[in-house]
C-alpha cells in the first residue's frame, strides 16, 4: 500500500506537447506510470509519442477511463486547466506550473468546493509512489520502496531527504510535494492523516518552509492524532523578513510566518526537530531502529 | 511589486476612493509652485520611498506655505530616509508627493490581504489609526477585526454595517464608509492585488472619509495581465543586482554576509542559507538557479555573485534531478575559468551523473573544493573563509 498513487493510477497530461509536458511524461512513462492521454484543444485525434490526444480532459478520461490528470499548462491558463479536470470529477489533479496568480488560486479553491477531485500543487514537484508510479517532475531514480512517507513544501529539498534516506537504505511508501504558493490544495494535515492510516507508512519526514502558518496547524494536529513518529524541518531561518524567497509563500510578515515559531509549534507538538537539513535521513533512521 | 503612495493613490482614484490633491515633484521650486496651487492652508510634503514608517525618520512633513513647504523639500529630496523598514543607509529621496491638508477628526486602519489559512480575502480593521497595527494586536487583540470575505460573492453590505458599528461610527458615517471598503474590494480584485493596507484611513470633521496613507503590492505572478501596474514598477528602488538577476530569470535576493550562494531550488536554497549560518558564517545571498540551469545560467548566476564586493567565497549546491552534474560541472568550471574567480570555491554535488560532475571538477585544474554533502560544504567553507 502506500497514499494517494499506486500501480493503478492512469494519468493524464494536461499541457503534454509543450517542452516540459513532453519531457516529463517521457520520464514518467519510462518509469513504468501509466500515462494514458494528452490533453490539447485541437489536437484530438492524434498521437504523441505514442500516447492519444484528446480536445478535453473528459474526451480522455471518457476514452482511456484515467482517473487523474498532471498540468504543465502555462500560468495565465493553469488555474482555467485545473478547473477542467475538476469537473471532469478526476479523483486527482497534480498541478506542477510555478507562478499562478493567488486571486486564480481563490478560485479554483471555491470552485473545488463540494467536488471530489483532490488537488496537489500548484508549484510544486508532483508525487510518487517509488516502484509504483511517479506522477511529476521528481528523479525517479534517486527513490527507492520502503516505509518512510515524505510531504514537503520544497522540491529539490525533498529530493536531498530522499536521497539521504536511499543513501541510508531507507525506502519511502511515498513523496509529496504540496507546493510553494500561498494556495494550494492537498496541504500538510490531509498527507499526515493518510501517512497515519496507511499501514505501510512507519514514520514521516514533513519539510516546511517559512510563511503562513500550515506547519503550526499540522504541528497541533499531529499532537491531537499522530501515531507514528514524525521527523520535521523548516527551511528559511536565516531568512530577512518581508522578502519572498523564491517561492512565492516564502515570507515572513512582521512577526508571523518565522521559522523560530514553526520549530517551536514542531517541538511542543512531538515532532523530532533537526535544524540542520542534513540530518533528516539520520534522525529517521535513529528513530526506526530505536 | 510594490506601488509608491501616489501611485496607489492614482489607482485608487480610478476606482472612486477618497483620496486628497496632490502632485509629484522632483525639485524644491516644483514643491513651492504645488504648495501654493494646492488650495489648502496647510499642505504635507511626503517622500516617495518603498519603506513605511517615513514620518519617524523625517519623510513626512507639515507646511503651512509655500515658502515651508519648499524648505522642508530642500532637506527631503535627496536625504537617505532611515525608517525602521529600511537598513542602516537608508534609501535615497527622488521625489516627494505634495498633498492637501485636511481636518482629522478621526483615525482608523483598514487592510485586505489574501488569508492563506481560509483561502479567502480578509478584511481587517482597527479604531486605532495611524499606529502599528502589530503593536495594537499584540497588546490590544480586542481593538481589531477581521472578517473573512466569501469569494463567490464578494463583500456584502451587511459586512460593512459590522464594519461600521466597530470602529464607533453613525448610520450617516457607516454609509460612507461601505462605499470605500466596496470600491476597496474591487480594486483588490481587478488589479491582482495581493495586500492593500490604508493607514490610517479619515473621518474628517466635515464628515468624509480620505485615505491619508495606503501601502499597495501587486501579485507578481499577475503582472503579465496588467500592463499598466507593471510600468508603474520603480527601478531606482531595487537593488540592481535583484534587477539584473530577474532580467535573466534567476531568482536572487542581496543579503548581508560573506558568504555567496548559487543553488537550485527555493527550499535547497534557503536550506543552505540556514546551514552556513550554523556554522557561524552569513550567506552574502539567496540565489536560486531554477530547475532548468544551463552553463549560460551558472556562468551569469556567478557574475552577479561575484559583483558582490562582500563575497569572499562562493558555495555552490546543485541537487542534479532533472539538471545533469556534468552539465552544472561543466558550467561551474567555465563560469570560474572566465571570471577569474579568486575567492574559495566550494561545489557540492549530488544527484544524476554526479560521479561525472566531480571527475569534470577535479580535471579542471581549478582549486575547486569538491564535496558530497551539504553538512560537509558548510563546513569548509566556513573553514576556508577564515583561512582566507
Amino acid at each position: 500500500m502506500s497514499i494517494i498513487v499506486n500501480k493503478n493510477t492512469k494519468v493524464i497530461t494536461q499541457g503534454m506537447t509543450g517542452k516540459t509536458g513532453s519531457f516529463h511524461t517521457r520520464a514518467c512513462k519510462e518509469y513504468g506510470t501509466k500515462m494514458v492521454a494528452g490533453v490539447g484543444p485541437g489536437k484530438g485525434g492524434e498521437i504523441f509519442e505514442g500516447i492519444p490526444l484528446f480536445n478535453t480532459v473528459l474526451d480522455a478520461k471518457e476514452a482511456t477511463d484515467a482517473n487523474t490528470s498532471v498540468i504543465y499548462v502555462p500560468p495565465p491558463f493553469a488555474a482555467d486547466a485545473i478547473m477542467e479536470a475538476v469537473s471532469a470529477d478526476l479523483d486527482l489533479v497534480v498541478c506542477i506550473t510555478e507562478g499562478i496568480p493567488v486571486l486564480d488560486m481563490l478560485k479554483v479553491k471555491a470552485f473545488m468546493e463540494g467536488r471530489k477531485t483532490r488537488l496537489i500543487g500548484p508549484n510544486c514537484p508532483g508525487v510518487i509512489t517509488p516502484g509504483e508510479c511517479k506522477i511529476g517532475i521528481m528523479p525517479g531514480h534517486i527513490h527507492k520502496p520502503g516505509r518512510i512517507g515524505v510531504v514537503s513544501r520544497s522540491g529539490t529539498l525533498t529530493y536531498e531527504a530522499v536521497f539521504q534516506l536511499t543513501e541510508l537504505g531507507i525506502g519511502q511508501s511515498s513523496c509529496i510535494g504540496i507546493g510553494g504558493d500561498p494556495l494550494n490544495g492537498t496541504n500538510f494535515i490531509d498527507c499526515l492523516k493518510l501517512f497515519n492510516e496507511d499501514n505501510d507508512t512507519d514514520a514521516v519526514i514533513m519539510i516546511g518552509e517559512i510563511g503562513g502558518s500550515a506547519e503550526e496547524e499540522a504541528a497541533y494536529w499531529v499532537k491531537a492524532n499522530m501515531k507514528k513518529p514524525v521527523v520535521g524541518f523548516i527551511a528559511g531561518s536565516s531568512a530577512p523578513k518581508g522578502r519572498t524567497m523564491g517561492h512565492a509563500g516564502a515570507i515572513v510578515s512582521g512577526s508571523a510566518g518565522t521559522a523560530e515559531g514553526k520549530f517551536e509549534a514542531m517541538e511542543k507538538s512531538g515532532i523530532y526537530t533537526v535544524h540542520s537539513p542534513a540530518d533528516l535521513g539520520k534522525k529517521i533512521k535513529e528513530i526506526i531502529e530505536k | 511589486m510594490n506601488l509608491h503612495e501616489y501611485q496607489a493613490k492614482a489607482v485608487m482614484a480610478r476606482f472612486g476612493l477618497p483620496i486628497l490633491k496632490g502632485k509629484l515633484c522632483y525639485t524644491p521650486k516644483e514643491v513651492q509652485a504645488a504648495a501654493d496651487n494646492i488650495g489648502t492652508s496647510v499642505c504635507v510634503i511626503k517622500a516617495q520611498v518603498h519603506a513605511g514608517g517615513r514620518g519617524k525618520g523625517g519623510g513626512v512633513k507639515l507646511a503651512k506655505s509655500s515658502e515651508e513647504a519648499k524648505s522642508h523639500a530642500e532637506k527631503i529630496l535627496g536625504m537617505h530616509l532611515i525608517t525602521p523598514q529600511t537598513d542602516k543607509k537608508g534609501k535615497l529621496v527622488r521625489k516627494v508627493y505634495v498633498e492637501a491638508g485636511c481636518d482629522i477628526a478621526k483615525e482608523f486602519y483598514l487592510s485586505f490581504l489574501v488569508d492563506r489559512a481560509n483561502a479567502c480575502i480578509s478584511l481587517v480593521a482597527s479604531p486605532e489609526g495611524g499606529m502599528d497595527i502589530e503593536e495594537v494586536a499584540a497588546h490590544h487583540p480586542e481593538k481589531i477585526l477581521t472578517l473573512r470575505i466569501n469569494p463567490k460573492v464578494g463583500i456584502q453590505l451587511f459586512e460593512c454595517t459590522i464594519v461600521g458599528f466597530f470602529l464607533g461610527l453613525d448610520l450617516e458615517s457607516i454609509k460612507k464608509l461601505s462605499k470605500v471598503l466596496v470600491s476597496c474590494y474591487s480594486m483588490f480584485m481587478s488589479k491582482d492585488l495581493s495586500l492593500l493596507e490604508i493607514n490610517p484611513l479619515v473621518l474628517t470633521k466635515q464628515g468624509d472619509f480620505v485615505i491619508l496613507d495606503a501601502k499597495c503590492t501587486i501579485d507578481n505572478n499577475a503582472l503579465f495581465r496588467h500592463p499598466d501596474l507593471r510600468e508603474l514598477n520603480d527601478y531606482d528602488e531595487e537593488d540592481e543586482r535583484e534587477l539584473k538577476a530577474s532580467r535573466l530569470g534567476l531568482s536572487y535576493i542581496a543579503l548581508d554576509g560573506n558568504i555567496g550562494c548559487m543553488v537550485n531550488g527555493a527550499g535547497l536554497a534557503m536550506a543552505t542559507m540556514d546551514i552556513i549560518k550554523s556554522y557561524g558564517e552569513t550567506p552574502a545571498n539567496f540565489l536560486d538557479v531554477g530547475g532548468g540551469a544551463t552553463r549560460e545560467r551558472v556562468t551569469e548566476a556567478f557574475k552577479i555573485i561575484l559583483s558582490d564586493p562582500k563575497v569572499q567565497a562562493i558555495l555552490v549546491n546543485i541537487f542534479g534531478g532533472i539538471m545533469r552534474c556534468d552539465v552544472i560541472a561543466t558550467g561551474v568550471v567555465e563560469a570560474a575559468k572566465e571570471l577569474a574567480v579568486k575567492v574559495p570555491l566550494v561545489v557540492r554535488l549530488q544527484g544524476t551523473n554526479v560521479d561525472l560532475g566531480k571527475k569534470i571538477l577535479s580535471e579542471s585544474g581549478l582549486k575547486i573544493i569538491s564535496v558530497s554533502t551539504m553538512d560537509e560544504a558548510a563546513k569548509k567553507i566556513s573553514e576556508a573563509v577564515r583561512k582566507h
